[in-house]
């Protein structure tokens, strides 16, 4: 492939090289995600090998971890976790902030008021606090992890889509099917969503990568996924005593983090502008 | 000033204190959430029914929860903020060093961190599109998609594996915070300038002839200097994540590190406080900067 070779992506849309190459590292993941269970070479909770952050081998391709266990294997599992955790927090937070936002925009008044006020106070928290606090508090299981990052991340979602809710209400096609009488789950619905997808999605998947750093670092802090599971922050957290002698268990679940966040951005950075600039 | 500009700010102040009293009831919910009979914890589990019902009673355990929510704020008002249940010393004392030793760790890391953001963040907005600002642009994106973790255990491998350089104590955290915040920064400055460079005052004085330098030092920077302001307040707010992973990574003795042990040992009062001093400078900050963007808006000045 060519540096300024193009493909015609989704939608019909061009994407760039970089882009291109971004939106396979994360297909990439998310096959692993799915079928990262039946790849793993050896069985991830097994000690499979006599020596301890063993090096990188043909026998394990990531070397071993603190254990002895399989760091292939355990990576391949932790795409589970930490992609699957994420993706589940990042379409609940979207779908309740986006929602909660266009009614807000339409109905306007004291529910928008009311609304506005409270979520921006949930805003105000920093994100690693309240998930410090909060985790720390309920006891940390997938469940609670999805819960607790889904409502940090549904105030910023909200106040995108109130935003952007705000200027599309104004216009006339909203008017003339208020006059005709609809009700607001369609105006939401069929007038106001269609107009503001692109920069939705976008600042989706903007929320993804924060939700994928804020588990990563609550993992790290060993309040995220709770052994025996392991996701990437986790892996990082148990084999943080190899980082002297440079081990790959130390060093390999750090890189799948990065590959898959820096993905993401570049993706959206490369994102055609006609989807992207509506969110400006 | 006029008086717009007054009411305005004045209204922002307003919404700080009612976010900051809603906030402090999240805080105060959230951690009445946590599991397990205070007074049976903190008696062990050798107590009697009815030492542990009496301490209920002398801790005003058995009043409804909104009656212990005021009684904790108006003690937090009058610079009560409790005892710990761990140690039985009062939060103050507790507090107070670590606090100390966190704002250094702030005031060190901004010290460093602002002026190389502000020069890099306004040199790739000049040289836009340049092999430097892309280079700068790369380093920046990589360093926001990444968990402050990580650039905590690159700094450890780069300088102390690597290098083997024996740094005092300061350094390493400061370097790690440093990276975090002057990458929002740098990101958030070039953009202001950037938007700047666009107006047509500016196309101008490059028509004159004025040099790229001067173009951008002299006719477009003095423009840009509330968003950049505001840009600065709102980076410096990721402090206050970065510092709990990047104390809990260096062993730093400062209140993050504090808080994060006193959720170890369910120490409420602690938690508390921890909690509400870190909302209230997050929230400081993101006051500062709104108010910082209102007052610099050339459209509301006389």
């Amino acid at each position: 492939m060519t540096a300024r070779s193009y493909s015609n992506g989704l939608f019909g849309y061009r994407l760039s090289a970089v882009g291109t190459v971004a939106a396979l590292v994360i297909l990439f993941w998310v096959f692993i995600a799915l079928f990262g269970p039946v790849l793993t070479p050896y069985p991830p909770g097994e000690i499979v090998d006599m020596d301890y952050f063993g090096p990188m081998s043909a026998q394990f391709w990531l070397g071993s971890d603190y254990l002895g266990r399989d760091m292939l294997s355990r990576i391949l599992m932790g795409a589970r976790y930490t992609v699957g955790i994420s993706l589940a927090a990042v379409v609940i937070s979207c779908f309740m902030g986006v929602v909660l936002g266009m009614t807000a925009a339409v109905l306007g008044g004291w529910f928008d008021t009311c609304l506005s006020r409270f979520l921006d106070a949930l805003n105000s928290i920093p994100s690693k606090l309240f998930g410090l606090v909060v985790v720390a508090g309920i006891g940390s299981s997938i469940p609670v992890l999805v819960g607790v990052l889904a409502v940090i991340y549904t105030p910023g979602s909200y106040r995108f889509a109130r935003a952007l809710a705000v200027n599309i209400n104004t216009m006339d096609f909203v008017t003339v099917a208020r006059a005709r009488g609809e009700r607001t789950p369609y105006l939401i619905g069929q007038e106001i969503l269609p107009n503001i997808l692109g920069p939705v999605l976008t600042d989706m998947g903007l929320r993804f990568v924060f939700i994928v750093l804020l588990l990563s670092g609550l993992s790290f802090l060993g309040l995220g996924v709770q052994p025996p599971n392991a996701d990437w922050g986790s892996l990082v957290r148990e084999n943080i005593g190899g980082l002297p002698f440079c081990a790959p268990a130390v060093i390999m679940p750090s890189i799948a983090i990065a590959t898959l966040t820096i993905s993401v951005n570049l993706l959206i950075d490369n994102l055609p502008v006609r989807i992207r600039d509506r969110s400006e | 000033m006029n008086s717009q500009v007054v009411s305005l700010v004045l209204g922002r102040l307003g919404v700080a204190v009612v976010t900051l009293v809603i906030v402090s009831f999240i805080v105060f919910a959230a951690t009445e959430m946590l599991p397990g009979d205070v007074a049976q914890i903190l008696l062990g589990q050798a107590a009697t029914p009815e030492a542990v019902a009496g301490l209920r009673e002398a801790m005003h355990l058995n009043d409804p929860a909104i009656l212990r929510f005021l009684r904790w704020l108006g003690g937090l008002l009058q610079g009560d903020l409790g005892t710990s249940y761990a140690n039985n010393m009062p939060v103050a004392d507790l507090i107070g060093g670590r606090l100390a030793n966190t704002l250094k760790l702030a005031a060190v890391t901004t010290m460093f961190a602002v002026p190389i953001a502000l020069f890099l963040g306004i040199t790739t907005a000049m040289y836009r599109g340049s092999l430097y600002d892309r280079g700068v642009n790369t380093l920046v994106v990589g360093v926001i998609s990444v968990p402050e973790f990580m650039i905590a255990t690159l700094a450890v491998l780069i300088f102390a594996v690597w290098l083997r350089w024996l740094l005092r104590a300061y350094a390493m955290p400061v370097i790690t915070l440093s990276f975090v915040i002057s990458a929002q920064m740098i990101r958030m400055t070039r953009a202001a300038v950037v938007e700047t460079l666009k107006m047509p005052y500016v196309e101008m004085a490059l028509l004159k002839g004025a040099s790229r330098p001067r173009m951008v030092l002299r006719h477009a920077l003095p423009n840009a200097i509330g968003p950049i302001v505001n840009a600065v307040a709102l980076s410096l707010s990721y402090l206050l994540g970065g510092v709990i992973i990047v104390e809990t990574v260096f062993n730093y003795p400062g209140i993050a590190k504090l808080m994060v042990d006193a959720v170890a040992t369910r120490d409420l009062p602690l938690i508390q406080t921890c909690a509400m001093i870190f909302c209230l400078g997050y929230l400081v900050l993101i006051t500062i900067a709104d108010v910082i963007a209102i007052v610099s808006n050339p459209r509301l000045r006389k």
